[in-house]
């Protein structure tokens, strides 16, 4: 117990020589407690080493009287001895020694007579623990010898006792074969180190949990506390707790948070509080980091009288509530606005929502300061946005129904609102999973299934007990009695969330799914039916899943009867809506299962053949639930699904098209799809149904298109049926998101191929689209402007953007966040810069610069292609160079991205850079930025878009100063001429261009002739392009004009 | 009738057709000539042991016959449910299911309509046939064994008359307290899963199917 005495026990600073005291703390009572328990009843539980005799006595001053001594005790001079005797040398076990008149100290041998003691002390057995500690700090050393002693780190750990004693024991045992004793004391000594160990362990981890109990305040809980109370404070009486409350002080905030004054920071405060409740008059509070406390309140010379008034607190709140019986009440009322959790949620969402504003903020500046212009219109709309969402509360918090907080009655209501939002999100989770946006992924809606039950039966719906008892009867009846209670359980709404999670609740799920199991049919389709019903609830669905009715229904699918069939797939589709449920499908070969059941004869119909086909739509519906999950398609694919599907495309019911259709658009996403829905003939129905009244259909047609259109055949063949009419008439369907969405991406990919632009530009499209470019999702936004971007490849679409007021909102879609419609914003713009018309507009707008800020987004793809269309922009702008040189660091970033790992976004850089470098004063810039070593650095590639681009920097910035040698000296001119060898024409074309300007420093042509460059020119001199043509010969003339000096210098 | 022609195979082959051909052609008959020859030599068969009486020109299957062809060939076991049926088939209530009996009474019994099948099962829970009513009373009865009898009593009684309520919601359309055969046609209409709402009377598909197999059956048809 040394270790805990030493360190987790507080002792007092020793003073006058008499060693320190044990301060009386809570901690160190119960460090006492436990001795004293240890001590008590150890004879009983350990009588040997109760008995054994210590090393030296344990001596301290009691407060036992002579006369409280009874049995077996004598008296001997002054001192009251016990009878019994150690048997080593004679000396009593406890010895009363009378100091002075009125003190007696007591020297105790053993363990047992300590516990005598104790038991003779009575109620003052405390003090006698305290006090014998206190006179005794290891008294495991005085009991065990000075070899047991704790010394600070050393290794006195038990093994190495042990090993000692054993060793001893040995030696004893060794050398006089006898002495049997002293063997056993030593092992008895052993064990009570042990014992005293363990005590020692235990008390060190009572005290580590006293001690993490005692938290201390710190500025950042002082401030959050205070904060929380001056959002409830206020003049009025009756809605707020407080008149007011604030820091006292100057209102300066050190580094370390406090506010209090840096020699008082000394003394544990943290801040000062002035609170004024509204029943009592100002209360001057001391945050201190041992809790709160109040204060004197400030003196008249300004200064606070620190002096500790009552008692300290560990929260403000019951501070203040001792000293306002008001502010007691009141936020008794409001207690759920500080504990509850809800409540503190949308706190945290707010703080966030602030910082993500000021993060906006600062980004806004840091634009601003880089590109050194005053704000310029843009970024004041920017500001302006922002403002206006500042005065907007969150709207999770409005949800919440906070502001109920000024209205009064908070209570009621706050409950009742608290409960409706939940509900409807959870009412219809199905619509959102089955949204459009998120149809490829996977992960998507493994979403929080939230869990929410009534927590008191007073509150549950009549429905429930009816419930319960109808379950009662699946459970306990015959067949008969099964299948009315399954008749009479339909009649209840299901699709009432209340019925569905009241199902699930008394354990009728368990009872419906062990139904599918039995021999009944009528048993089975009854409970299938209900099951089909409830499972379009999200919980519902986890639960069925868990309790394995997904493998039963599986089986189900191989029955003969059809309407059996067709339920255990319609209820399969609701369930595999999430991950786990699609693998559990496929890991029971229900894809397989569900493929067969697409099997059916179309054309004449019989009753019979209907099912068939009734029974195919449901296996279909299964499958578009399937085939969210990635390996679901390849499982269906190799089911041999793809040909089926396109039979039953050729259906004409709208009910078998959705999800005989939904299921490709979800499968189109694989390229083995896209290629079999081309080569099944299968773009020619999704381009007649495009055409059906059904607004779903369409959707899913215009989706699979638009997944399909990757490829350049079915783009055609789009164009061939005659699809490209229908999209654009879906143009018009604003109301419609989705379909929008659909229809403008199919749009965009189809537009792609330039016959298909063509008809297109018959069609009017670019109007419409232009129309789109406001007020729209985002979803729908991205396709736009990527049809757009692709449309305006062609010269007259390009001035009809403009005609049609386009240019202006691409532009102001510049500033978004998301990334996919970034890239194609940039894209589009870059386009439409190819025009001088467009372009001055571009620049009125700022485009330029808006575009250069894109150079600082994090996703590469949205780098390259801010970059690719900066270059048409510099091409076409007045005053291209003037304007680059305007924005403050634009240039020095732009060099820097030739850091960039991507090789996208390198080759757009190294064209951009070409362009800039047109302006000789930009090209100085670059210089200084290092642009030359870099370019050189980057000239070992293998890619021929890069090397392109690259060459053709290089060649534009050997323009200035010595950046020929520059590049000779970083070693350029080798890899350059083994561009030569590319396939590439434009490669060539750039390539001989840059050989053209380094020839002009004779080091260089000296390079490029050990490289072997003469041949290949020599080839190029002949090409059919002049460009080339021009710049090889002219390479290979300087070549050859410095060989003729070297000639004339050697013979002259 | 086929008294006469008892000695005559020929002619009695002859009788036997124009009889089927007479009943294949009754509106309510769902079965071919071929099979209704098949049925009335599967019903020669059934009578073999009681000949006697078919002789003086009535009689035909008996009660406990009937019942033991119900149970061997369409698994039933509830014998007061069987009485039930063999009530229905037997439409004259003559103690006996007689040849025309026995051919209607399988047609609505394997390939009657989802109409005919629920007058069926009305006939056979209702104490006086399609023209009288299940009371409460009645449905109690029927439902009587239908839960297992596991609770204490007081609360399975509880139950039982639950259940009948429940039944009785669900079928008796035009609420008056008790089901007609119109409540019950039409409820059944609703929801096919009613059609043996009150006890099992008609075969499952499994056993329908053998038995029409049966029935079907040429190379069969040769044995006898």
């Amino acid at each position: 117990m040394g270790q805990a005495l030493a360190r987790a026990a507080q002792w007092t600073s020793a003073k006058g020589g008499s060693g320190g005291k044990l301060e009386f703390t809570k901690l160190n009572e119960d460090l006492l407690n436990s001795v004293m328990k240890f001590v008590d009843g150890f004879g009983t539980k350990y009588p040997d080493e109760a008995k054994l005799i210590f090393k030296s006595p344990l001596t301290w001053k009691t407060s036992l009287r002579p006369e409280k001594m009874t049995g077996g005790y004598t008296e001997k001079g002054e001192d009251i001895v016990s009878s019994q005797t150690s048997e080593k040398d004679g000396h009593p076990m406890l010895t009363l020694h009378k100091v002075s008149s009125n003190e007696y100290s007591v020297s105790v041998l053993s363990l047992e007579f300590c516990e005598n003691v104790l038991r003779m002390a009575g109620d003052q057995k405390l003090m006698e623990v305290r006090s014998c500690l206190e006179a005794n700090r290891d008294p495991g050393a005085k009991m065990l010898g000075d070899r047991f002693a704790t010394v600070e780190g050393d290794d006195n750990s038990i093994y190495r006792f042990i090993e000692e004693i054993t060793k001893e024991i040995e030696q004893l045992a060794k050398q006089d074969g006898g002495s049997h004793g002293e063997v056993e004391e030593k092992k008895l000594q052993l064990k009570l180190q042990l014992q005293i160990n363990r005590l020692d362990q235990q008390l060190l981890q009572q005290s580590i949990q006293q001690i993490t109990r005692d938290v201390r305040l710190t500025p950042a809980m002082v401030d959050g506390e205070v904060s929380i109370l001056k959002q409830l404070s206020g003049r009025d009486e009756n809605k707020h707790v407080l008149e007011s409350i604030q820091f006292w002080g100057d209102g300066y905030v050190f580094q370390n948070g406090c506010r209090a004054q840096p020699w008082r920071q000394l003394h544990g405060d943290i801040s000062y509080i002035a609170v004024k409740p509204h029943d009592t008059s100002l209360v001057f509070v001391t945050a201190n980091t041992s809790g709160y406390y109040c204060n004197q309140g400030p003196t008249n010379v300004g200064e606070l009288d620190y002096t500790k008034q009552g008692d300290s607190y560990r929260e403000l709140v019951t501070l203040i509530k001792e000293k306002s019986p008001k502010f007691a009440e009141m936020i008794e009322n409001q207690e759920f606005a500080l504990k509850s959790k809800d409540q503190d949620d949308p706190m945290a969402v707010q703080k966030m929502e602030k910082h993500d504003r000021d993060d906006d903020d600062y980004r806004e500046k840091a634009h601003d300061k880089s590109f050194g212009r005053e704000t310029t219109k843009d970024s004041d709309k920017q500001k302006k946005t922002q403002k206006k969402k500042k005065l907007e509360p969150s709207t999770r918090w409005k949800a919440l129904g906070m502001e109920e907080y000024k209205e009064g009655e908070q209570e009621k209501k706050f409950a009742k609102k608290k409960k409706v939002p939940s509900r409807m999100r959870n009412k219809t989770p199905n619509d959102a999973e089955d949204s459009f946006s998120e149809s490829s992924s996977e992960s998507e809606e493994e979403e929080e299934a939230v869990e929410r039950r009534s927590e008191t039966n007073a509150d549950l719906p009549s429905e429930y007990w009816q419930i319960q008892k109808l379950v009662k009867y699946l459970k306990g009846g015959n067949q008969t009695a099964t299948i009315i209670a399954l008749c009479s359980m339909r009649d209840f709404n299901l699709a009432q969330e209340t019925c569905q999670l009241a199902i699930r609740d008394v354990g009728g799920l368990e009872v419906l799914i062990n139904l599918l199991d039995t021999e009944e049919i009528k048993c089975k389709i009854g409970s299938l039916k209900i099951l089909k019903e409830i499972s379009r609830n999200t919980q519902i669905r986890r639960a069925i899943a868990d309790l394995g009715g997904l493998q039963t229904m599986v089986k189900i699918l191989r029955e003969a009867d059809k309407d059996l069939k067709c339920l255990a797939a319609e209820t399969i589709a609701n369930v595999a809506k999430f991950r786990r449920a699609r693998r559990t499908v496929r890991h029971h070969g229900g894809i397989k299962k569900l493929v067969g059941l697409l099997d059916c004869a179309t054309g004449q119909q019989t009753s019979e053949m209907e099912k068939d086909v009734q029974v195919a739509r449901c296996g279909a519906q299964a499958l578009w639930s399937c085939s969210k999950s990635k390996k679901n398609k390849e499982a269906m694919r190799k089911a041999g699904a793809i040909p089926l599907l396109a039979k039953l495309l050729k259906s004409t019911h709208e009910d078998m098209l959705i999800p005989v259709v939904g299921t490709l658009q979800e499968c189109a996403s694989e390229p083995s799809y896209c290629l079999a829905i081309r080569t099944e003939g299968m773009i020619e129905d999704l381009v007649k149904n495009l055409k059906s009244a059904d607004p779903e259909l369409q959707m899913h047609c215009a989706a699979a298109i638009f997944k399909c259109a990757e490829e350049k055949e079915t783009r055609d063949l789009v164009r061939q049926f005659g699809g490209l009419d229908p999209l654009v008439l879906l143009l018009q369907k604003n109301d419609n998101k989705e379909l929008l969405a659909a229809a403008t991406g199919a749009i965009w990919k189809c537009a792609i191929t330039t016959e298909n632009v063509q008809r297109f530009q018959e069609l009017k499209t670019i109007d419409l689209l232009v129309v789109l470019l406001n007020d729209q999702p985002e979803e729908v936004l991205v396709n736009v402007v990527g049809a757009l971007g692709e449309l305006a490849k062609e010269m007259p679409n390009r001035n009809q953007i403009r005609k049609a007021g386009g240019i202006s909102p691409l532009v102001n879609l510049l500033t978004g966040t998301n990334q996919a419609l970034l890239v194609n914003v940039t894209k589009a713009v870059g386009q439409c810069a190819e025009e001088q018309e467009n372009m001055v507009i571009i620049d009125r707008l700022d485009g330029v610069r808006l575009l250069w800020s894109l150079l600082k987004n994090q996703n590469p793809d949205v780098q390259a292609s801010a970059a690719w269309a900066i270059c048409p922009c510099i091409e076409n702008a007045k005053d291209a160079g003037e304007m680059v040189r305007s924005f403050v660091g634009g240039l020095e970033l732009i060099v820097s991205l030739l850091k960039s790992e991507h090789k996208e976004v390198l080759a757009s850089v190294c064209a951009a850079i070409a362009n800039i470098a047109k302006d000789e004063e930009n090209l100085a810039v670059i210089t200084d930025h290092g642009v030359v070593p870099m370019l050189a650095r980057l000239t070992n590639t293998t890619d021929d878009k890069l090397r392109r681009h690259l060459a053709e920097a290089i060649a534009r910035c050997c323009n200035w100063g010595n950046n020929r040698v520059a590049f000779g000296r970083e070693g350029a001119v080798a890899p350059l001429v083994r561009y030569l060898k590319s396939s590439d024409e434009n490669v060539h074309r750039s390539t001989a261009r840059a050989l053209f300007q380094l020839s002009k420093h004779p080091e260089n042509c000296i390079t490029m002739h050990e490289a072997g460059v003469v041949q290949p020119l020599m080839k190029m001199v002949g090409s059919s392009d002049e460009d080339l043509q021009e710049a090889a010969a002219g390479c290979i003339g300087n070549i050859r004009r410095l060989a003729l000096a070297n000639e004339k210098a050697r013979y002259s | 009738m086929p008294a006469k022609s008892k000695k005559n195979f020929g002619i009695k082959r002859q009788e036997m057709a124009h009889k089927a051909d007479h009943l294949c052609k009754m509106k309510n008959c769902h079965f071919s000539k071929q099979e209704v020859e098949r049925l009335l030599q599967l019903f020669k068969e059934f009578t073999k042991a009681v000949n006697t009486e078919i002789k003086r020109g009535k009689g035909g299957i008996d009660r406990s016959k009937f019942r033991d062809i119900l149970h061997q060939h369409f698994d039933m076991t509830d014998d007061v449910l069987m009485d039930k049926v063999f009530r229905a088939f037997d439409l004259d209530n003559d103690g006996y299911v007689s040849e025309e009996e026995w051919v209607l009474g399988m047609s609505v019994f394997l390939k009657g309509t989802i109409e005919e099948q629920a007058r069926f099962c009305f006939g056979v829970y209702s104490m006086r046939g399609e023209d009288g009513y299940i009371s409460r009373e009645e449905m109690y009865l029927l439902l009587k064994n239908c839960l297992v009898q596991h609770q204490q009593e007081e609360d399975a009684e509880e139950m039982q008359k639950d259940l009948v309520e429940l039944a009785l919601k669900k079928m008796d359309v035009d609420h008056d307290g008790r089901v007609s055969v119109e409540d019950y046609t039409k409820a059944v209409a609703q929801d096919k899963l009613l059609m043996e709402a009150l006890g099992p009377c008609l075969p499952n598909s499994k056993c329908r199917d053998g038995f029409l197999e049966l029935v079907a059956d040429e190379k069969h048809k040769q044995r006898f």
